[in-house]
């Protein structure tokens, strides 16, 4: 009785959803007030039984309710709490309706945070976001209802939930990336709330940028931890594999980051409006793309879910009315958008638009060499692949162009910037970061590479670029604090970012460049060099875990003869399902990672197994860390809060001209 | 033209140039970076050029995996019921490589016909087929709905 209640309650989200896509937009298109100020509780309402209906699901995974379908088939009695209640978004109907739970909870969100704004504007956003509820939950009711139940005869027991997903990884990875990808929906309402007011001034570039860059943020973070995870889980040390369904994120990641920073050019002056619409509509349109990739039974992989056609037909449906009915509105509209202000070649505004013509090159050359070998086979019937090389071919140099201007445009002035003041400042850090780069790879790795030289001199640029700007802003302070103080806070936020970059880049050359590995036969008592580290093989034992009995293997491990802590990879067999899997041990440090996997068990106690040594590859996600926070810092710069004072008054004075009407 | 048209003009020849560089170097990255796929019986009948690299998916076959007791290296065959391939590889093979199951393999083929392999993937799920598996049975007429096997690559 109980999933029928969920299922009920997503019957009644799908009604109000449908009031909340219509009434405020019809509302705000004939200004009545009373159907425009119906968006924030229908919102709220939707909110309110979207999260009743997830809850029911995960009351039914806690209590091993296996006459519900997806309980019986992704998770076990066996299977500890934590991830009885994380199963639930361990297959395609689960996670899709914490997708949409997500949407709701930024709907909420938005009708909260949004006291600011004029009322039309919000009913259109949340209007907006309505009518993507709407599609979201009706697709769930009409082809991949989470709710189903077997009839008549339920199984005993679940079939287990893969044996790759039981990990730490699989309880944060998906909720953060779908928070992130749900994120550049709100900023696609803003855009259209805008288009279809016709109003896109600078004051709606203020309202999106705290959203947009809070979406960037948690986006940021939510691929980050995928990479983090699909590295020690997947256990053969690499940390980004080009694969078909980490592309999409990364495409929606590259357009929101054109997009954050085209939008601090619509809001400070009034141009490249048309474009930061674009934009925001292309990074909208990147994570349907993701959702239509993984759910259609386009690809197989770890992320693809059952491939049943409908539901491709009915995703790709909703991408195709979705972008198509925004790139239509779009037409209409651009003619009104003209651009207030001219500026000069050499300029922030110029700077600006090569970050975004180069990020949005790199997210092309993504979506085309994830989509080619689809498209090849739809054509042709034969089978393709495209390797990484591709992809780093493409990448590698554009992000070097992109670092080398991020270290003159936060320098440059809007408007017009003269090309011998830009030299003069840059000239002599150019020619250190290059020494930096040079030397510093020398002294600390005794050793020449063009990979590490390049990466740390564009760190070295990038940091040294910082400080002179800063420099340069509190010069004319009388004190150094006082200046530091004068700063804004999006201003620390955008520097914060940017040594997210120069992080990543070093842990990205570094790691690419001097990472070793080894695959070995050891009997115990054996042990195997690899740099200046040793890993002797002290045996295996067998042991049993809470749903699986496994084998663990004890190493001891040591450097120049000092002892480090020892390792214990495991090798484990889950008993509902009887698969084998691989758990890796990890000796994790800020300068290095040390990780053995496992293989098979020969004659005799000996083991097959890979040994690693990664070189600064915590840097990759530690610059992530710093990226997502100061997309956070500069979300909650004052200017923001300032307006929103501002207008309260405006929007009591709306609500008074409501209470006649309401009663 | 006026100065600003001009400047717009300019902004736009700038702009379409680097998109057409980029797209070129993009065609130009993307022919030299394709693996393609054969299936079993193609590469038997010798249709793939020794020293090319490329993608092989099957079953492997019954009773063909040999493990060496003092090396990584192991031997199997892949089939797709009508040829088989013999395939060489040093390493530690996935997690879920078991016999009679689909995998897919990516290298190079000799002129013994034996297939040199530098990765090999396994499924990662007992539910699902790979595509390429799916499609070497198919050619060789075996069906595949009612085969009990399945895979999907262990990529992220």
């Amino acid at each position: 009785m109980i999933p029928e209640l969920g299922q009920f309650s997503l019957i009644l989200a799908f009604c109000l959803s449908i009031l909340l896509g219509t009434l405020p937009i019809i509302g705000a298109a004939r200004n009545n007030v009373l159907w425009m100020s119906l968006a924030r509780p229908l919102a709220a309402g939707v909110f309110v039984f979207l999260g009743l209906s997830i809850g029911i699901l995960a009351y039914a995974f806690a209590t091993d309710d296996f006459s519900v379908q997806i309980v019986a088939a992704q998770s076990n009695s066996l299977l500890p709490m934590h991830y009885k209640l994380t199963a639930l978004w361990g297959g395609h109907e689960g996670s899709f309706l914490l997708w949409t739970f997500m949407l709701s909870g930024w709907m909420l969100a938005v009708s909260i945070y949004s006291k600011s704004m004029p009322i039309e504007f919000v009913s259109r956003v949340l209007g907006v976001l309505g009518v993507l509820c709407v599609a979201y939950i009706l697709f769930m009711l009409a082809t991949s209802n989470p709710f189903m139940r077997i009839v008549p005869l339920p199984p005993a027991d679940g079939s287990d939930l893969n044996t790759a997903l039981q990990d730490f990884g699989f309880i944060v990875h998906p909720p953060t990336l779908y928070m992130g990808y749900v994120g550049f929906s709100v900023v696609f309402a803003f855009a259209i709330a805008a288009l279809l007011s016709g109003r896109l001034d600078a004051a709606w570039a203020r309202w999106s940028r705290p959203w947009a860059n809070i979406a960037w943020a948690v986006l940021t973070i939510g691929i980050a931890l995928g990479s983090w995870w699909a590295y020690y889980e997947l256990g053969w040390g690499g940390w980004w594999a080009w694969d078909p369904v980490e592309n999409p994120p990364l495409i929606t990641w590259l357009f929101g980051t054109a997009l954050i920073h085209s939008l601090a050019v619509t809001e400070k002056r009034g141009v490249f409006k048309s474009w930061t619409v674009l934009l925001a509509i292309l990074a909208f349109s990147g994570s349907l793309l993701g959702t239509f990739i993984t759910r259609s039974g386009l690809l197989t992989s770890v992320h693809a879910f059952a491939t049943d056609p409908t539901r491709g037909v009915f995703i790709l449906g909703i991408l195709g009315l979705a972008v198509g009915g925004s790139l239509l509105l779009y037409a209409f509209r651009a003619p009104l958008m003209k651009s207030e202000f001219g500026f000069g070649l050499v300029s922030r505004e110029v700077f600006l638009l090569t970050n975004n013509v180069l990020l949005v090159v790199a997210a092309a050359s993504v979506f085309l060499g994830t989509l080619f070998p689809m498209v090849y086979q739809a054509l042709t019937d034969d089978l393709i692949s495209i390797g990484p090389p591709y992809f780093n071919f493409i990448f590698v140099p554009l992000m070097i162009i992109l670092v080398l201007f991020l270290g003159v445009g936060p320098m440059s002035r809007w408007k017009r910037t003269s090309t011998a003041y830009l030299f003069q400042q840059v000239a002599k850090l150019a020619i250190a970061s290059l020494v930096i780069g040079v030397v510093l790879p020398l002294l600390v790795l005794f050793e020449f590479s063009l990979a590490a030289t390049v990466s740390v001199a564009l760190a070295a640029w990038i940091v040294l670029t910082m400080g002179k700007d800063i420099a340069n802003k509190i010069a004319n302070k009388d004190s150094v604090a006082k200046g530091l103080r004068s700063l804004p806070l999006s201003y620390y936020g955008m520097q914060t970012a940017h040594i997210g970059v120069a992080i990543m880049l070093i842990g990205i050359g570094l790691t690419s460049y001097f990472s070793s590995e080894r695959s070995v036969l050891l009997n115990p008592g054996e042990s195997v060099e690899l740099g200046s580290y040793s890993f002797q093989f002290e045996g295996s034992e067998a042991f049993r875990g809470p749903n699986y009995i496994g084998d663990r293997a004890t190493f001891l491990v040591s450097r120049n003869g000092n002892s480090l802590p020892s390792l214990y990879p495991e090798r484990r067999i889950y008993l509902a399902s009887g698969t084998p899997s691989t758990e890796m041990a990890i000796d994790a440090g800020f300068l290095r990672d040390l990780f053995i996997t496992l293989g098979e068990e020969k004659e005799g106690g000996g083991w097959t197994m890979t040994v690693y040594v990664k070189p600064f590859i915590r840097w990759i996600w530690l610059g992530s860390i710093f990226m997502a926070l100061g997309g956070t810092v500069a979300a909650f710069d004052k200017r923001y809060r300032r307006l929103r004072q501002r207008k309260s008054a405006q929007e009591k004075e709306q609500l008074g001209a409501l209470q006649p009407t309401a009663t | 033209m006026k100065p600003h048209r001009q400047k717009k003009l300019g902004i736009i020849l700038f702009i379409a140039l680097g998109l057409s560089v980029s797209v070129g170097l993009i065609l130009y990255a993307m022919t030299q970076n394709i693996n393609l796929f054969y299936t079993p019986t193609q590469v038997a009948l010798g249709e793939v050029d020794v020293g090319q690299r490329f993608r092989i998916g099957g079953m492997v076959k019954e009773g063909s995996l040999v493990s060496a007791d003092d090396s990584l290296q192991v031997r199997f065959e892949t089939t797709d019921y009508v040829h088989a391939v013999p395939i060489q590889y040093e390493g530690i093979l996935p997690d879920l490589f078991r016999e009679g199951q689909g995998i897919v393999a990516e290298g190079t083929v000799d002129v013994a016909g034996v297939f040199h392999a530098s990765r090999v993937l396994a499924k990662h799920d007992e539910n699902y087929m790979s595509q390429e598996v799916k499609a070497a049975l198919d050619a060789a007429g075996v069906d595949t709905e009612n085969h009990p096997t399945a895979l999907v690559q262990p990529e992220s």
